[in-house]
């Protein structure tokens, strides 16, 4: 086991099994943001369920914010050692697109831009949650989060932001979804469905973020 | 019988093996971990003679001139591998695979070396599976057959079109093996520079380190030299860029007598040659003579007209063709040995019938083979009545499946479909025959020192079937030396380490440094290519496809010219302490320069014609070779004495007991 | 035609090495990309200057020799060859074409565009075959049926001639392409069964000591692969290696 531990497939497992697991949450995310736009009073009643379940608080949040960060450093030390292994003379000439993707070789940028966006994320959400239920100890108010959410949808500035890195997510999950069954050893008679299935989820869970985050934008200009 | 004593053993043919091996002499393991053996050369013979003695406890150490030993040039057999397994029940036995590969051989090889390689064919198959050798299978889970030149069954196994590789990859993977447990030293990106010789034995080599290029010493108890052919005396040949003669040659200046020099392989089915920048050629496999079908035009008119570009092929009605080798020869057709093919290509070509720009190709067709499986296809299929596009796409399917990686091969190099046009081909020096003379044991005329696979010159006569260098390669690398060389190291268990502080090892490491020295301080006016291209000319020219006296004796004085213009104007850039690729060649071009000449004093002494040495004055009126087995039927064994003119001739008598000699024919 | 080549020169493995730029005229159609270079070397002996160090061999595309870098694509921009086997008519008069070599920390240059690949073979040492003697007293070679597709992948795996444009061509330098196909070759077969675990975790184990990259399934070594070798062999690479750790 211990050989596992320190090889470079454990790495790489380790690196799809946390990117499963955050695909996960985000649909499950994704399922809930949803309600905002067609059923607030149920996204408020499942936003306060996610804030206030003791499950969800002390066991899945430590284990999202660990998967995120597992993801991320590993990520970065995966890509430190593969830029050493090119040795300390790089190519003078070096055509990456004409045998790979540019988004399978730049999940470094997709994944920082991914980054960036949960720092502001936190900053939006999490942060004020966090005081609101912990250094304020405000009450528990279950209809809240609708007009919270919206809300913060109402500067365009951020809705760009959101939109932009939903579009670098959509493109970290095109390679990145597919790329975990690889590293999981499933490349068999399925592999050609697998595929199709992670492209329509890389497209489709982040276009409805941006769908959301428009509908927001736009339904408060209107009022 | 002269100084050449074949050691054969006594007894039926059959059983010559066997009871030789109950009865030599043995080193029990304990003492095989003091005994050390030198194995130069990493291809199918030296790789697997290093994995198997290794194995048997000896501390083997490998010297290749590749970056790996699995990049020796065995890599490149397309074809397959021969072995008397009788799998399709078509008649195949030990015997026959014997009889085939000596009538084969033109009689000019030995009976009981040929015997035994038959006998141990079979093993090699088994081996070679148990090795994950990925042999070609039908549907049923066993292994495949398809027939080769020269013979009436089919007992070729095969991998695709790289059955070299696989078998090589077995070889080097038991190397591996081998070389993890630490009892195999393998030195690649070295060359053997001379053999050591000490009380007239083998006890070592020096070898330049081309990286480096640090001369060292290496000591052993016996030296395997496993370093293929000498095709490349040709220039332009199906060897690898780097194949050369000079361990070979250096072991042939120490003592070792060469053996049919002359007796050189020039292979029907090759690329044709496009231009004077050609530095190789590459060969198409001769499994490609199972279905496609060998022709030139049948009138002049035509021919002209295609090499003008003014006709194509394709045009040519079905009794506007001439199939030669159907014509010439219906028992065997397309699937005459391959000097018999080589010479009626050359022969159509020379009377104006060749169909490239410059008249040296003739045209080897798959449209009928296309066809045939097409409509067979359609009727396993169950499509009735299948129009010409359908019968022509389900054929293609099948010719792909069999011949796919061969013709996107040719695609590449030629630039024309060979599904759509037929495919041109000319012959081109393939493999040597000749080589390092050795005994039963495969023992050369230096005590201690010994040949395997295409560097000696048992095995194949004066003509080399399809598919027999693998199987005479593994032959001597797995099961035939690891026996016979412990027969001469049983007398070396009290011998301890040899020594490389010896005057011996001084002064034969002095040499290969003057050597060098000589070669790079020659600041002249040609480089090295010049005079190899040169020397190919003559060769091709003059000691080619067929040959006369006058031509012969041309050669000899032009080598000889060319030699010493070499030795005073050869421009070698760069230094010795370094790598330096010209300086490499340098020195394996400085002995195809001798080698040359021996070659052609060679077939200048042999007045017959047998395989593939052909003398124009000595043929049928049909113009098949004549055989002289009156006064040439042995084995020319030449001894170094300074220049190649001097060489002095020594003749093993071949001595024909199981197998009556006939007039080879294949009509 | 004319090109320019910028060729990178080294002395040796110590010396620093730098791009040089050469003019070579008369290159026809027909030359094999090597051929031009032997041209061009036979005018830098001629001029008195040292020719370029490559390595070739076979020129037929099997010994794996051949590695260069050409125009930042491993053996050029034709797919399924390898240098040698390239043709200058792939190019066009007064093209610029870039030749480095293969470049990995696990491949250092020895001298211009030549590399160490002992890597590779270390590598195969580590467990790439099969424990069996030599002896020749096997089983026959028939009394194991191998189901026809399974001989086939196993061929198609094998059929690797370790020339490592692999991993020149991957962003990563990972050599898990070549490792794969080795491991495939066997795990595809009855006769490799037996070592599968050791193979596969000794194998692994010295590809990472060598300090080739990890695999990020860009797909870029299949793509340049002179033999077609395919990604599956990778996946089959990872089943095998965590069943093999996870037996123990």
């Amino acid at each position: 086991m211990s050989a596992l531990i320190k090889s470079s497939l454990a790495r790489k497992v380790v690196m799809a099994l946390s990117g499963l697991f955050l695909v996960f949450f985000l649909g499950q995310h994704f399922v809930i943001n949803l309600t905002s736009v067609i059923a607030p009073d149920l996204f408020n009643s499942w936003s306060h369920f996610m804030g206030y379940n003791p499950l969800v608080q002390y066991l899945l949040q430590p284990i999202l914010i660990a998967g995120v960060v597992i993801h991320f450093v590993m990520g970065f030390v995966l890509e430190l050692q593969n830029r050493a292994a090119r040795g300390a003379v790089k190519y003078a000439s070096y055509k990456g697109s004409a045998n790979a993707s540019w988004i399978s070789r730049n999940m470094l940028i997709s994944g920082a831009v991914i980054l960036a966006f949960l720092g502001l994320h936190f900053y939006d959400f999490w942060l004020p949650e966090m005081a609101y239920k912990y250094l304020e100890s405000n009450p528990e108010d279950a209809t809240r989060y609708h007009e919270e959410t919206v809300h913060k949808f109402e500067p365009f500035w951020r809705t760009i932001i959101y939109v932009i890195s939903f579009v670098l997510l959509a493109l970290h999950l095109l390679h990145g979804f597919a790329s975990s069954f690889q590293t999981m050893g499933v490349n068999n008679k399925y592999s050609a469905a697998i595929k199709t299935f992670t492209k329509v989820y890389a497209i489709a869970i982040p276009a409805g973020f941006i769908f959301i985050a428009l509908y927001h934008h736009f339904n408060q200009i209107t009022h | 019988m002269g100084i050449l004593d074949s050691k054969v053993p006594a007894g039926p043919l059959a059983d010559k093996w066997t009871d030789y091996k109950n009865h030599i002499e043995l080193v029990n393991p304990a003492n095989k971990r003091n005994i050390d053996i030198i194995v130069v050369g990493t291809g199918l013979a030296g790789g697997a003679a290093a994995a198997t003695l290794a194995e048997l406890g000896y501390n083997v150490k490998t010297f290749c001139y590749q970056d790996s030993p699995r990049r020796a040039h065995s890599i490149a057999a397309q074809g397959g591998i021969n072995a008397a397994k009788n799998y399709q029940g078509d008649g195949d036995s030990n015997y026959r695979l014997f009889y085939d590969t000596v009538k084969g051989g033109d009689y000019r090889s030995r009976e009981a070396n040929v015997y035994r390689l038959a006998e141990v064919s079979g093993n090699i198959i088994d081996q070679c599976v148990a090795q994950g050798v990925p042999f070609a299978r039908e549907y049923g889970g066993l292994l495949d057959n398809r027939s080769f030149g020269g013979v009436l069954v089919s007992r070729t196994f095969y991998a695709k079109g790289q059955t070299g590789q696989q078998l090589l990859l077995g070889a080097y993977s038991a190397m591996n093996r081998q070389i993890n447990r630490g009892k195999i030293q393998s030195h690649n990106r070295h060359e053997m520079m001379d053999l050591v010789k000490i009380d007239g034995k083998a006890r070592g080599i020096i070898a330049r380190n081309l990286v480096t290029g640090e001369i060292e010493r290496h000591s052993a108890h016996a030296v395997v030299l496993a370093t293929g052919g000498y095709g490349n005396v040709f220039f332009l040949s199906t060897n690898a860029m780097g194949s050369n003669v000079m361990a070979a040659w250096r072991a042939h200046r120490r003592g070792a007598f060469m053996a049919n020099p002359c007796f050189t392989q020039i292979h029907p089915t090759c690329i044709p040659v496009s231009g004077d920048h050609q530095s190789k050629l590459t060969l198409m496999s001769e499994s490609l003579r199972n279905d496609g079908r060998i022709w030139v035009p049948a009138r002049l008119e035509d021919a002209q007209a295609i090499r003008e570009g003014k006709l194509k092929p394709t045009q040519l009605a079905e009794a506007e063709r001439d199939y030669y080798l159907e014509r010439r020869y219906p028992a065997f057709g397309n699937l005459v040995p391959r000097d018999v093919a080589s010479r009626a290509a050359k022969e159509r070509c020379d009377a104006g019938f060749g169909v490239n720009k410059t008249g040296e190709a003739v045209y080897l067709d798959f449209a009928a083979a296309i066809e045939r499986y097409g409509n067979e296809k359609a009727l396993t299929s169950g499509i009735k009545n299948a129009d010409k596009n359908t019968v022509t796409k389900l054929g293609k399917d099948i010719v792909e499946a069999k011949y796919g990686n061969l013709f996107q091969m040719y695609e590449k190099i030629v630039d024309e479909n060979p599904y759509e046009t037929p495919m041109m081909i000319y012959p081109a020096v393939h493999y040597t025959m000749g080589g390092l003379w050795v005994d039963y044991n495969l023992q050369t005329t230096v005590e201690g020192c010994y040949a395997a696979g295409e560097a000696n010159f048992s095995d194949h006569g004066a003509n080399r079937l399809g598919a027999s260098a693998l199987m005479q390669g593994l032959a001597d690398g797995y099961f035939v030396l690891p026996y016979t060389i412990g027969d001469y190291l049983s007398n070396d268990i009290r011998t301890g380490e040899i020594s490389t502080e010896s005057p011996e090892f001084e002064s034969a490491e002095n040499e290969v440094k003057e050597r060098i020295q000589k070669l790079i301080s020659s600041k002249g006016e040609h480089s090295v290519d010049y005079y190899h291209k040169k020397l190919g000319k003559i060769m091709w020219n003059q000691c080619g496809m067929s040959r006369n006296a006058k031509d012969l004796q041309n050669a000899i004085d032009e080598i000889s010219a060319l030699r010493t213009d070499f030795w005073a104007n050869v421009k070698v850039p760069g230094t010795a302490d370094g790598l330096n690729q010209e300086l490499e060649k340098a020195g394996r071009v400085a002995d195809f320069l001798e080698l040359g000449e021996l070659f052609a004093k060679d077939a200048l002494t042999r007045n017959e014609s047998c395989g593939g040495h052909f003398r124009e004055e000595y043929q049928t009126p049909e113009g098949e070779a004549l055989r002289d087995d009156e006064n040439f039927k042995f084995v020319s064994a030449w001894e170094y004495k300074g220049e190649p003119k001097d060489a002095v001739l020594h003749k093993e008598e071949l001595v024909y007991e199981n197998i009556e000699l006939k007039t080879r024919s294949y009509k | 035609m004319k090109l320019n080549l910028k060729i990178w020169r080294q002395q040796d493995a110590k010396s620093k090495g730098k791009m040089t730029d050469y003019a070579i005229s008369g290159v026809e159609g027909d030359m094999s990309f090597l051929e031009m270079l032997d041209v061009l070397n036979e005018q830098l002996i001629n001029k008195g200057d040292e020719p370029v160090v490559f390595d070739h061999d076979c020129r037929e595309g099997i010994c794996g020799s051949c590695s260069l870098m050409i125009n930042g694509e491993p053996h050029g921009p034709d797919r399924m060859v390898t240098t040698c086997q390239l043709h200058m008519r792939k190019f066009s008069d007064g093209d610029t074409i870039v030749i480095e070599p293969f470049r990995a920390k696990a491949f250092p240059v020895i001298k211009d565009l030549m590399v160490d690949r002992s890597s590779f073979d270390r590598i195969q040492q580590a467990g790439g075959y099969v424990s069996v003697n030599t002896s020749g007293n096997t089983q026959d070679a028939n009394s194991i049926p191998i189901e026809k597709d399974n001989a086939d992948d196993a061929f198609y795996a094998a059929a690797c001639i370790g020339c490592g444009a692999c991993v020149a061509a991957c962003k990563n330098a990972s050599a898990m392409l070549f490792t794969s196909a080795k491991v495939s070759q066997y795990a595809l077969l009855p006769q490799g069964q037996v070592e599968a675990t050791e193979r596969v975790q000794n194998m692994v184990r010295q590809m990472d000591l060598e300090g080739f990259g990890n695999c990020t399934n860009t797909g870029a070594c299949e793509i340049e692969c002179p033999k077609g070798i395919s990604l599956e062999n990778i996946a089959r690479l990872n089943r095998e290696y965590y069943s093999a750790n996870l037996k123990g």
